[in-house]
Formats: structure tokens, C-alpha cells, sequence
């Protein structure tokens, strides 16, 4: 039985980490992810940690701290938001190249401008091509497993790993959390043991070395395998928390899937809204589910293909926009899924959502459904690219 | 979720109505409670209105958006009613808390025809005799918890006893006087 806590998102983190006892924290503070390195400074100037705590003047700065790290062995964390996200862009690829498990605690907000720093997905998803692992968190209690499970899923496959929760609405809340006892997350974690680092002498080697078109590609596609091999990583450390908490993890979670007829695939804290519309809709006999993507990064394309094949419509929510005239990256990449599987039948639209913290209500959720309803039963679906609970 | 009570607070920047909804989702959960707190944020000014919501239920609550159809309404600050839509979507059969020196019958008229139970309590003048200092936060949550019953009266008295003992160690002598806030919000809390 773990403890029974109430704390935000935030401090779950920041309370992971400590339990985890990483090498090294780079840090720059950014609204909603600060506390996260501010409570956790407290573990480091209490002692309660030994993890070294390096202070500076940027965030990307603090990602090129993390990479020196880790590529010297250590257990390298930072955390942050925003247009820190966006700060660090050029070293999160970096990151992912050099093949360096780094684990970066996101907590999710609106990209400027106009300037806002309320909760949408334009910083995770601005970054989804840099070749990081990425996890996404419904409520302050997946925040914190999520975090529990990222050592081993990003150590399994050396890649680096985001684990995003919803700036604010997740970050700042204070919920009912059960944690994991201290002797039982150190056994769950493990030692980092690196295959290569630089401080192991008797393999010398280089870290960030040139790469001409001779090998670029080699290198590029050994990432992609990586990303791949992910995925059964993702399951099997999924399933092991499961045995150790009774919480289990997989790359989706399906509400009320087996019978729906009309399903949302969704990311995130508005997760929790959309089931109690289901829950409200289910009562006046709606068939209505939704698939929430844990693991964005990588895509499982093929569980949502197969969880979709029997929906008449569906809609990608995404809480961001791609600006491409067409629809944000949620719709693109579950239709494409779609496509490669050979299922023609279901129905689906997009909607932008959610965008610098509007709040998303149960009744958002259940306009969503009755606009799904109505595709299904003309099976015309009409503008595919929609705005929710917006002015126009 | 029948269970489920939705309270919003209303106060400005600085005087603590945040504090006081995070302090009353603690005393719900110590009492074996799901609980939500949270604060609506913005780029927050001293003295600028800000809304702060509580979920409280026996089964945890999924719902992540703000309250717009609570059962109860905390007003830390009266000025608040002449710009803000205090009672707006109060269920009528909840209740309106307002700190405030009038009667709940001298407030009403001030309530947009709310017809749901008012309550005054002068929070400023218990937290001045008691504390010394105008803490509107501290009467204000034991008269919703008072108005509400949300939490155990017996309970929350021991436990927010406990809390302000760990929170004011070092200064054991204000404990004295914030029991004794919480207990005369408890007993001067005007329903009508």
C-alpha cells in the first residue's frame, strides 16, 4: 500500500526526484514549471539529496548542463515550460543525437504570442520532432508514476524523456496523490550504468562528433529504431509499476472503448473532464469513449488504428495548432495511422482546444459529442477543421 | 458523484483566498476526503479580484475545469460584490459566505436576487481582536466549514490545532489567537 498524500503536480514532481536522488540538476527557472526546481533546492540545501544543483542564466543552458552530464554518466534532470522549451530546442536535439537519457520535467504552457502563460500544448508540441521520448499526464498522480517510470524507459533505449502535465491545471493543483515508498522506488529505478560515458577511462571516446552524409543517415536512423523499440519498453515498465502499485501504464488508456460508437482521442488533464461527459452521456445511453494517448512520443499509431476501426466518428482533440491551414498534430498523425492500416470507414474531425488556458468544460466535451452524433448518423462530415468554445 | 461539493472563493490578490481553499482541501482530505484546490491563475497584482475553487467528494472527481455552478460561495472581500459576479451560477440551495460587518439581510439586497441562504461573518473585526492584524483567511474558512459541513466541526478544530501548531512552531504564541479566530467565526456566523 503506498502513502496516502494530497499534493499538486509540481510537487509530486519535485518529490520524485528526490526519491529518484539523480547526479545533476541544470536549472533556469519559468512559470509553471519554477517550483519544480524550487522545492526541489530545498531537498539539495536540506540534504536530503546529494544531487549536485547548477544554477544558470538560461535554459538552454540548462540543457547543455544536462548533456555534459550525462554524457559523463550521471543522471541528468532539469525541468521547464514555455518558451524555456523553446530556449532549449537546439539542445534538446543535441540531446536525442548523442543518444542521452536526460529526463526533462515539462510542465505544458502556451507558446507567446500573444503573451500568456496559461496551459495549452504549443511548447510539447513545437518540440515533438526532437527526437524525445514524450509522456503525457492526466493528473498530478500519472505526473508522478510517469516520472517514477522515465529512468528505465529512457535508459532502455538511450534516448531522452519529456514527462509533460498541464501547466496550472495539473501543476498548481493540489489532489489526492498516492506515492510510492522511498526503498521501493530506489529498487524500481536502479543504478544508471551507462554503456559508454566519458568518465569511463578505459574506453575512451567522443560525445557530439561531426557526422559527414556518409553517416548522418546511419546515425538518424539508428535514433528511429530506438524510437521504436520504445515502445515495448514503454509496456514492460508499464506493467512492472502495475505489479509494484496497481496503477498500470500503457502507451493509450481506452474509456469505455469496446462498444463506442463515437470516440475523442485526447491528451492531458482535459482527459479527466471528457469522462465525466462520457460518464453523464453513458447515462442517457450514448455510446461514447475516448482514447487518451499516454506516450506521444513514440506515436502508437497502431493501438489507436486498431482501437478506432469500429467507431463511426471520432475527433482529434488538440490543444495547440499546427497554423497549416488544415489541422493540428493529433488529427494528422492518428489519420495517417489510420491510412496505413487500410480503415476508411470511421469519421473524424479536429478540434483546436484549449488554447492559453481557456477552460475546457464537461459541456465543451459533450458539444463535441453531439457534433460527432450528428456526422454519424448523415455520415457527412463537414468542416474537419474546427475551433472549440471560441469567439469568432 | 452525488456527493460532490463545489465551493468558489472570491478574494483579492494578497489577502489570502487561495491560501484558505488549499487549507480547507487539507482539512477535507485529512478527513479521508478526494480533493481538488486550486487557484485561477493570471499575472496576479495585490488588490486585483481572484477566484479560487475547492471540489470535495468521497469518490475522486476527474473533472479538471473551474466551478460554474457551486454550492457554496466564500467572499473574502466585500468591495468585491459591486464588480464581480459573486452569485453567478450559486445553486440556491447552497449558500453565499461574505465577510462583512452587516446582516445577512442588510447584504441580500446587494446579491442579484440570490434566493439561496446568505451568511455574514466580520472576519476583519475577529482577525483584528484576535491576531492583531486584519488575516481575513483564517475566520473565513471555519465559517464555511461551519455554513457547509463539509468537514467534521470537531474535527476541523483538532486538526487545524495540529496544523497551526507544525506552521508556528517557532512562534508558539499566535496559535492561541487563531484557535480562538476559527472557534468566534464559528460561533458569530450569521445565516439567514
Amino acid at each position: 500500500m503506498g502513502i496516502r498524500e494530497r499534493l499538486s503536480g509540481n510537487e509530486a514532481i519535485a518529490f520524485a526526484m528526490k526519491q529518484i536522488n539523480p547526479d545533476v540538476m541544470g536549472a533556469f527557472p519559468i512559470t509553471p514549471s519554477t517550483e519544480i526546481p524550487q522545492y526541489f533546492s530545498t531537498y539539495v540545501d536540506n540534504g536530503q539529496v546529494d544531487t549536485e544543483f547548477i544554477p544558470v542564466e538560461s535554459e538552454h543552458s540548462a540543457m547543455s548542463t544536462c548533456i555534459g552530464a550525462q554524457a559523463a554518466g550521471c543522471r541528468a534532470i532539469s525541468a521547464t515550460s514555455s518558451c524555456g522549451l523553446s530556449y532549449m530546442t537546439e539542445m534538446l536535439y543535441v540531446a536525442a543525437s548523442d543518444r542521452l537519457p536526460i529526463t526533462l520535467a515539462v510542465s505544458c504552457r502556451a507558446l507567446s504570442g500573444p503573451i500568456n502563460i496559461n496551459n495549452d500544448h504549443s511548447d510539447a508540441m513545437s518540440v515533438r520532432d526532437a527526437g524525445w521520448l514524450m509522456l503525457f499526464a492526466e493528473t498530478n498522480q500519472e505526473a508522478y508514476d510517469n516520472y517514477l517510470q522515465a529512468m528505465r524507459i529512457g535508459e532502455a533505449v538511450s534516448l531522452p524523456i519529456m514527462i509533460c502535465q498541464d501547466g496550472f491545471i495539473t501543476s498548481h493543483a493540489i489532489e489526492n496523490i498516492e506515492l510510492v515508498e522511498d526503498e521501493k522506488v530506489k529498487a524500481f529505478v536502479g543504478e544508471y550504468k551507462p554503456e559508454h560515458a566519458l568518465l569511463g577511462k578505459e574506453n575512451p571516446m567522443a560525445v557530439g562528433a561531426y557526422a559527414t552524409p556518409v553517416y548522418y543517415m546511419e546515425a538518424k536512423r539508428a535514433q528511429a529504431q530506438a524510437m521504436m523499440d520504445a515502445k515495448d519498453v514503454i509496456k514492460k515498465v508499464g506493467a512492472e509499476f502495475a505489479a509494484m502499485t496497481g496503477r498500470s501504464y500503457d502507451l493509450i488508456e481506452k474509456y469505455e472503448m469496446d462498444d463506442a460508437e463515437e470516440a475523442l482521442i485526447i491528451i492531458g488533464s482535459s482527459a479527466g473532464t471528457a469522462k465525466e461527459a462520457i460518464r453523464e452521456l453513458r447515462a442517457q445511453g450514448k455510446k461514447v469513449g475516448l482514447i487518451k494517448i499516454r506516450s506521444f512520443r513514440p506515436f502508437p499509431a497502431d493501438e489507436i488504428a486498431e482501437a478506432l476501426k469500429n467507431v463511426k466518428a471520432f475527433a482529434a482533440m488538440d490543444k495547440d495548432d499546427s497554423f497549416n491551414a488544415h489541422c493540428g498534430p493529433i488529427y494528422a498523425e492518428v489519420c495517417a495511422a489510420l491510412y496505413a492500416k487500410g480503415i476508411f470507414a470511421p469519421k473524424g474531425i479536429d478540434y483546436i482546444y484549449g488554447l492559453g488556458g481557456r477552460d475546457v468544460r464537461v459541456e465543451s466535451i459533450q458539444h463535441v459529442y453531439a457534433e460527432l452524433e450528428k456526422i454519424a448518423a448523415s455520415g457527412e462530415t463537414g468542416e474537419t477543421y474546427r475551433y472549440l468554445d471560441v469567439r469568432e | 458523484m452525488k456527493d460532490i461539493v463545489e465551493i468558489r472563493w472570491h478574494g483579492r490578490g494578497g489577502q489570502g483566498a487561495k491560501t484558505a481553499s488549499l487549507l480547507l482541501a487539507d482539512a477535507a482530505f485529512n478527513t479521508g476526503k478526494y480533493v481538488q484546490g486550486f487557484p485561477e491563475y493570471g499575472p496576479e497584482r495585490m488588490g486585483a479580484p481572484i477566484t479560487a475553487y475547492n471540489r470535495i467528494s468521497s469518490e475522486r472527481s476527474t473533472v479538471h475545469s473551474n466551478i460554474y455552478f457551486p454550492d457554496y460561495v466564500v467572499v473574502v472581500d466585500e468591495t468585491l460584490i459591486a464588480s464581480v459576479d459573486v452569485t453567478a451560477g450559486l445553486k440556491e440551495t447552497g449558500a453565499i459566505v461574505v465577510n462583512s460587518s452587516k446582516t445577512p439581510a442588510e447584504l441580500r439586497p446587494y446579491l442579484k436576487g440570490y434566493t439561496g441562504k446568505v451568511c455574514t461573518i466580520d472576519a476583519g473585526k475577529i482577525s483584528e481582536e484576535e491576531l492583531g492584524k486584519n488575516f481575513p483567511n483564517t475566520p473565513m474558512l471555519a465559517a464555511i466549514v461551519k455554513v457547509s459541513g463539509v468537514v467534521d466541526v470537531t474535527d476541523f478544530i483538532k486538526d487545524m490545532e495540529a496544523s497551526f501548531k507544525h506552521k508556528f512552531a517557532s512562534k508558539p504564541q499566535v496559535i492561541e489567537g487563531n484557535m480562538n479566530a476559527l472557534k468566534r467565526s464559528m460561533e458569530e456566523v450569521q445565516v439567514g
